[in-house]
């Protein structure tokens, strides 16, 4: 176990200091792109949704971390209710390896 | 049949909505029974879609949060959340992921970092799956050693056991951890969650991938443990993921909801299967899986190096994901069936006696 451990430890030393001069090696970088929705295309809610992804990221980002969770509890509740329906126990497991 | 696509509003693009359903309902399950996001998965599913690359991440990391945020609440009804061993672990693993994430941008700086992080990607993925097989095998060696001596092993025995090496270090503060079962100092959930962050950041993952094995064999958490305890841990990752990407205007929130109907049956499906299957069921199935992903990204860097046979290479790899998700969910799906239905015989056995 020590021995397998201290080999370990010497590869990833040894990849902590060649990793710089393989990534200097590999080529240029990336230039920043800047994205902004079409609205042309849409209508209604979709087109309110596009609207404020062009003009503000930051309640873009805002409602979409409120509205994740909400939609998320909201499909599994409803999943946890045709599973009781159905008869599956689903307050109890047994804890065994094998 | 217009009516199956539907206008990804920011994106602009049509996109066929049953097959992100089928997509989410795959990864959904797989998610729920292995506790983790995913991301590998799912990318390969939104680029078949067409749906463009610029937003396949962060729509793939929103709808990764409410899936996972379905499957803690189931696996924490279960007994399978070691909340203690989660909080702690978020803090190690956000500052891991932030050092690993500000490494790549320096690196970064001095030039293209993606042939260097599918190495170092590969590379992990063989260890991964060398140390669940390892661990097999050591069990299986165990229990032939038991039966010879007309024993048997105990339900919770494991092959690989150097969570008890880690166990004997007693930096202060020692901390117990009831669901999980463990005693240790809290410096090892620590230290393993940074490096584990760390790596993550690095290669640009949720990280559920490297979390899940190195709950098991380094803090030595029971495998339903482990997932209900990563899944945890991916959701809080996933929720602030989320804002970050979607504040960077990455996000098609659309296609996340859509995959999320699919996704939050699947997440259901995979964790009430774990019900069902041993610990060592879900180890093996996740070695598998890790086997796997490592092959798509042979197949990927096959591409690359060889471009004339770069788009076959690259269609092989889509479609091994795929194939691999189709087949684990279908196995997952008819496991949790067959438990069900027996446990429901059982039920109605006992009402009737």
């Amino acid at each position: 176990m020590r021995k397998m451990l201290s080999k370990l430890f010497a590869w990833i030393g040894m990849a902590v200091l060649l990793l710089p001069a393989l990534v200097q090696a590999a080529g240029p970088a990336a230039a920043n792109i800047v994205i902004v929705a079409d609205t042309r295309k849409t209508t209604g809610l979709l087109r309110w949704w596009a609207d404020l992804y062009n003009e503000s990221h930051l309640y873009f980002a805002i409602l979409t971390v409120v509205l994740i969770p909400i939609i998320g509890v909201i499909f599994g509740v409803l999943a946890d209710l045709v599973m009781s329906h159905i008869g599956i126990d689903l307050k109890s497991r047994e804890l065994a390896e094998h | 049949m217009d009516w199956l696509y539907v206008l990804m509003p920011i994106s602009g693009v049509m996109i066929f909505w049953p097959g992100l359903i089928i997509l989410g309902v795959g990864v959904g399950v797989i998610g729920g029974f292995f506790g983790m996001g995913g991301a590998w998965m799912v990318t390969p599913g939104l680029n078949i879609l067409g749906f463009p690359m610029a937003f396949a991440i962060g729509t793939d990391i929103a709808h990764m949060a409410g899936k996972s945020l379905i499957a803690t609440m189931r696996h924490g009804r279960f007994g399978n959340v070691d909340y203690k061993l989660g909080v702690i672990m978020i803090i190690g693993t956000i500052v891991g992921f932030e050092v690993g994430a500000q490494m790549v941008m320096w690196l970064e700086r001095l030039g293209s970092v993606e042939k260097v992080v599918r190495y170092l990607y590969l590379v992990l993925l063989a260890g991964i799956a060398w140390m669940v097989f390892t661990d097999v095998a050591k069990r299986k060696a165990k229990e032939r050693a038991a039966k010879a001596a007309g024993e048997e092993v105990d339900k919770l025995a494991t092959g690989i056991e150097w969570h008890k090496t880690f166990h004997r270090i007693k930096i202060p503060p020692m901390v117990h951890f009831k669901t999980a079962g463990i005693y240790c100092s809290a410096w090892l959930p620590i230290f393993i969650s940074f490096f584990t962050g760390w790596l993550a950041g690095i290669l640009g993952i949720g990280g559920g991938l490297i979390r899940m094995p190195a709950l098991i064999y380094f803090i030595g958490c029971p495998t339903h443990v482990a997932v209900g305890t990563d899944l945890f841990e991916v959701m809080i990752s996933g929720l602030y993921g989320a804002g970050t990407y979607t504040f960077k205007g990455r996000t098609e929130l659309v296609a996340a909801i859509i995959m999320l109907v699919g996704a939050s049956i699947g997440a259901q499906a995979g964790t009430v299967a774990t019900k069902y299957i041993k610990g060592y069921g879900i180890r093996i199935a996740f070695g598998l899986a890790v086997v796997g992903c490592a092959l798509s990204i042979v197949l990927m860097m096959l591409s690359k190096a060889f471009p004339r046979w770069g788009a076959f290479y690259s269609n092989a790899s889509t479609a091994l994901i795929l194939g691999l998700v189709g087949v684990m969910s279908l196995y997952i799906i008819v496991k949790m069936v067959e438990g069900a239905k027996k446990e429901i015989a059982a039920k109605k056995a006992r009402e009737a006696a």
